[in-house]
């Protein structure tokens, strides 16, 4: 019931920080200096047809105007066209939303993967020669600069090794689309090859992203296994004689876990972020990509429904954080 | 214990403040430390992608400009980036958060919604769109990351305020006919230091990160500004051969934003004494 009221609370709060959250990026992204209707008529465009663009997408309108007719454009499904492919910008997001999923749902997995059993490891053993190896390497992983981390990764694995594509996502087309997810479509298809070059493709960024989240699975991890290990029920269960190796696996985890998910959660929330700079590094065609041409091309529609989809998400990912948490802490109930 | 014995104890705080103890130092000495200091601006086309050696330590770049000598006066704008951003997010954050924890009222509640919507979209993205609408300078970079980054400061202020405002000497300051204004700065606010300085000391190796994006997307100080980010851009396209282009750049990002997170955990240790006695709890 608490959960549920909670639930409620930040469903609702929902609208109006989206709504606040436009009127933001509205008023930055339409003071650019830049005249967006001169840069998509082209070079030699008379001034008549600049102003027949400017009227059709109403630029030529006082801000309040234009950004009351983008919101309700927004509410009836409407986010407007892209002012520079041309293309409306639901469909262009829509498009971009699989290879940045593909990249960030790899990125999770193996941050988790690496993340997890380093950070409990680490903790049982605290203060030994591997606790202090994961932490300097952790401490190291948490200060370094995502698009250094990729060309570092670039030099290593792409020219030196030859073992992985330097940028892109897939030689030529990808495979036909099922989930739009390279790698799963590839298999889905039985398609080994494609699956494989895909792999390769899919590596590198993956691996840019995941290593500064790994890095902050593995220090939530640590800091919770440590605060459970010293905590009085776990002192109760070892006198009340159940075996050290059950009270370990089983009931420190799973409360140590629970402040790892919340920042599993906040982490696939920055991975959005990281993808800004890793897209842009590795020519990935997602989102991350999109908004910075975007940004780079003064397209506003562009900018706006990014946002507003970024925004969404972020804030759906919390509140399943929040409730998560709720529901895994038998205390919390 | 005294502050400077637990300094030699605690080694994140020691090696945190030695590496930031560097930085300053280089940055302020950047002119006698450089070997090369004209080619902050000027070039040497003839000497462009030299490896490292024993005239150019770090090697040339593409202009055939020193990288060490580059490296020591982008300490400089580093530092000032980092500081003046952190300070005015500070600045804006902190009294935003006392006046939110203080008042709980609409008012306070309201500001917090405000904070909570710059919190909805990636800090990045934000602090592109505004250093891309402003134009590439140092001083748009700084405002855009104040911009964006001073609703962490109000989050925690608000939060830690709002403990703070049911303790008994909050409530003794208001008996006494304490201001409002007096309880917040004099009362609450010493009181929620230690943690505001800890999150600003992390809060500057974020920044220092966030920058160097900047410049490596193109949108920070334009050229021949030594600037980290950019200088790692610029290597790109000589790769693989000129290996040490991103290099060193890349190495001094690294160790100067590994010094303040080693900083902000030691200062933490210190500063908060409810983690050091659970710290020292054995298992």
């Amino acid at each position: 019931m608490r959960i549920l009221v909670l639930a409620l609370r930040r469903v609702a709060w929902m609208p109006p920080t989206l709504l606040g959250l436009t009127l933001i990026v509205f008023t930055v992204s339409h003071v650019i200096p830049a005249d967006p209707a001169r840069a998509m008529a082209g070079e030699n465009a008379s001034t008549a047809q600049i102003e027949a663009l400017r009227t059709k997408f109403g630029l030529d309108k006082p801000l309040p105007q234009q950004f009351v007719r983008y919101v309700t454009d927004v509410l009836s499904g409407e986010m407007g066209v892209s002012l520079y492919s041309q293309r409306p910008v639901a469909s262009d997001l829509l498009s971009r939303l699989p290879a940045t999923f593909e990249l960030a749902i790899a990125a999770i997995i193996v941050a988790i993967l690496i993340g997890l059993p380093l950070g409990v490891v680490s903790a049982l053993y605290r203060n030994s020669p591997l606790d202090q190896a994961v932490r300097l390497v952790t401490i190291a992983g948490l200060a370094m600069a995502a698009f250094w981390l990729a060309i570092l990764l670039q030099l290593l694995f792409s020219m030196k090794l030859a073992i992985t594509p330097v940028q892109g996502r897939i030689d030529g087309w990808g495979p036909d689309p099922i989930t739009g997810f390279y790698t799963v479509d590839a298999l889905l298809r039985g398609d080994w090859e494609m699956f494989g070059t895909s792999l390769r493709y899919l590596a590198l960024p993956t691996l840019t992203l995941a290593l500064p989240a790994a890095a902050t699975i593995v220090r939530f991890t640590r800091a919770g296994v440590l605060n459970v290990l010293s905590s009085n029920f776990v002192f109760y269960q070892g006198a009340m004689g159940i075996p050290r190796r059950i009270v370990v696996w089983k009931y420190i985890l799973r409360s140590a876990l629970i402040g790892t998910l919340t920042q599993i959660g906040l982490v696939f929330g920055n991975l959005l972020a990281g993808a800004v700079v890793v897209e842009t590094v590795f020519s990935w065609p997602g989102l991350g990509q999109f908004a910075y041409n975007s940004i780079l091309q003064s397209d506003y529609n562009a900018i706006m429904g990014f946002t507003l989809i970024t925004g969404s998400a972020f804030i759906v990912v919390n509140l399943l954080v929040d409730i998560a948490q709720a529901v895994l802490d038998p205390r919390g109930r | 214990m005294s502050m400077w014995r637990r300094l030699l104890r605690d080694r994140a705080l020691l090696v945190g403040t030695v590496i930031i103890a560097l930085l300053v130092l280089v940055a302020v000495f950047a002119t006698p430390l450089s070997t090369f200091p004209e080619h902050v601006t000027a070039f040497d086309p003839a000497q462009r992608l030299k490896p490292p050696g024993a005239i150019f330590w770090l090697g040339t770049d593409r202009m055939g400009a020193d990288i060490y000598s580059r490296l020591l006066f982008g300490a400089r704008l580093t530092i000032l980036i980092a500081v003046v951003a952190t300070t005015v997010a500070v600045l804006i954050g902190v009294p935003i958060g006392l006046v939110a924890g203080y008042y709980r009222n609409w008012f306070g509640e309201m500001l917090m919604r405000v904070s909570d919507v710059f919190l909805a979209v990636p800090q990045i993205v934000l602090a592109i769109a505004i250093a891309q609408t402003l134009g590439p300078a140092i001083h748009n970079v700084i405002l855009a990351l104040s911009a964006t980054y001073w609703p962490f400061w109000a989050r925690l202020v608000y939060a830690e305020t709002r403990s703070q405002r049911n303790e008994i000497y909050v409530e003794a300051a208001i008996a006494m006919g304490a201001s409002p204004l007096r309880v917040m700065v004099l009362h609450i606010l010493p009181n929620i230091m230690s943690s505001i300085i800890v999150r600003t000391t992390i809060g500057m190796g974020g920044t220092i990160l966030v920058a160097a994006s900047l410049g490596f997307l193109g949108l920070g100080a334009p050229p021949p500004t030594p600037e980290w980010g950019r200088m790692i851009a610029e290597s790109r396209e000589f790769l693989p051969q000129a290996w040490w282009y991103a290099t060193a750049p890349g190495i001094a990002i690294l160790l100067v934003v590994m010094g303040f997170n080693l900083l902000g955990d030691g200062l933490r240790d210190v500063l908060d004494p409810r983690i050091r006695r659970s710290a020292n709890r054995a298992p």
